[in-house]
């Protein structure tokens, strides 16, 4: 199995040097080595194309305004696949604060911790006093809501909010809601929203213009990528219903620790890099389990994501950028 | 003589050893009785195994994690539920009643077992 993946990940990295690789080609092996990819949409046509380091100089400039999305922290995490999970979570934020446009704040999409320990949360709220970006909004993962039904997270993280977390802002003309899908969850089902988070969003998009850019953020996707691994949301089509007659959703998602992306009519899906350890493509491995890499090669899985928001051209790009680069 | 001598080499001494050893035997299954019986569930690559375990009543059973993510095991119908499980962290129920008990881990609902008592 090591010799496979190795096998695939070399294969990643060549196609990534190699510029006549297809946009599917691409967008596949993203999943794997992710050095970076752009996407711009434009009148619900979706453009991606290749993030060199020329336009990586360039992200952001002329952009009404930027943030940053970090995810799958997983403070306290040290088996081999990683075993400095705080060193690679403060290369993640050094790169953030090197961004040639300071973001105008950072979402954390969830699994903040391993195990939820007081400790962990410390670590973290440390860490992430150096980012330049002061405002940072999180949503849970399913490692932060352990042992207490997500007590110690909502007091640390979620004053404000409602239920288990889910709460909604807007920022320069752009509605933005966090959603909590790691809570309550039942045997044998995946993520999940509930009834009553559900309702509170069909009530919070209520009355809302179609013009409105919205960006849903949680932690699982919310899009069915992988059911045998529990890597979707029972409940997300009702909550895509609610966003169906916008001209622009953005869906931010974490969990899967690599980027997968999908867009379908109006709405763009994008799941976001760990700063802690990569996991295995979907079926790949016998289980989702951390994916153990040289060393050498762990930066280049392990990434931030910044998205840039063009008020007058309604376009919207995200920029994944592994921490090795 | 001879028949005697025969006797106690031949006959006597294997069955003293037989005794002695019977005796032993009898000890040791006398230390064994009152422990009550025990069974495994490992838990590796997000699977609870075996996924159906099959028990006597009285049984203790313990699910042990391998994985390097932390799972937990807790019953759905509420009747026994574990704290989150490290790697190599372990939990023990005793199951008193006949029945079947379906289990899942809260944090990978994906991952489902059952403990049927008989």
């Amino acid at each position: 199995m090591p010799d496979k993946k190795q096998d695939l990940i070399d294969q990643s990295l060549q196609d990534l040097n190699n510029d006549s690789v297809d946009r599917r080609g691409f967008l596949k092996c993203m999943a794997w080595a992710g050095t970076g990819l752009v996407w711009t949409m434009s009148g619900g046509v979706p453009v991606s194309r290749a993030f060199s380091k020329g336009y990586g100089k360039d992200a952001g400039k002329g952009a009404d305004f930027t943030f940053v999305q970090i995810s799958d922290s997983h403070i306290g995490f040290n088996k081999p696949a990683n075993p400095d999970v705080t060193a690679t979570l403060q290369t993640a934020i050094n790169k953030i604060n090197a961004m040639p446009q300071k973001p105008d704040f950072i979402i954390h999409t969830g699994d903040l911790s391993q195990l939820s320990k007081p400790s962990e949360f410390d670590t973290l709220d440390q860490a992430l006093k150096s980012a330049s970006a002061k405002q940072i909004y999180f949503v849970p993962g399913e490692h932060d809501m352990l042992s207490d039904d997500g007590d110690q997270y909502l007091q640390r993280y979620g004053k404000g909010t409602k239920g288990s977390g889910w709460y909604s802002f807007d920022h320069k003309g752009v509605h933005f809601v966090g959603l909590v899908n790691v809570a309550n969850l039942k045997a044998g089902g995946m993520g999940s929203l509930g009834h009553e988070q559900l309702e509170w969003l069909e009530d919070d998009l209520h009355g809302r213009s179609a013009s409105t850019p919205i960006v849903l953020f949680a932690h699982i996707p919310l899009w069915t990528i992988y059911p045998d691994w529990g890597w979707g949301t029972d409940d997300s089509e009702q909550a895509l219903s609610y966003v169906k007659r916008f001209g622009s959703v953005t869906v931010l998602n974490g969990h899967i620790h690599q980027i997968m992306q999908k867009v379908e009519g109006k709405v763009s899906f994008h799941t976001a890099m760990s700063t802690a350890f990569p996991q295995p493509a979907p079926g790949t491995a016998p289980s989702a389990g951390p994916m153990k890499v040289p060393a050498e090669q762990l930066q280049k899985v392990l990434g931030i994501t910044d998205v840039n928001y063009l008020v007058s051209g309604r376009s919207l790009a995200v920029v994944d950028s592994p921490l090795g680069s | 003589m001879t028949k005697n001598k025969f006797w106690i080499s031949g006959v006597a001494v294997p069955v003293l050893i037989a005794m002695m050893l019977l005796v032993l035997s009898s000890r040791v299954t006398a230390n064994a009785e009152p422990s009550a019986p025990a069974a495994a569930v490992k838990i590796d690559n997000f699977v609870f195994g075996p996924q159906t375990l099959t028990v006597p009543v009285g049984t203790t059973v313990t699910w042990t994690n391998s994985d390097d993510i932390p799972h937990t095991s807790v019953s759905t119908e509420g009747v026994f539920k574990s704290k989150v499980l490290d790697t190599d962290e372990k939990f023990s129920y005793t199951f008193t009643k006949a029945g079947t008990y379906p289990y899942y881990c809260t944090i990978h609902p994906k991952m489902t077992g059952k403990i049927v008592v008989q």
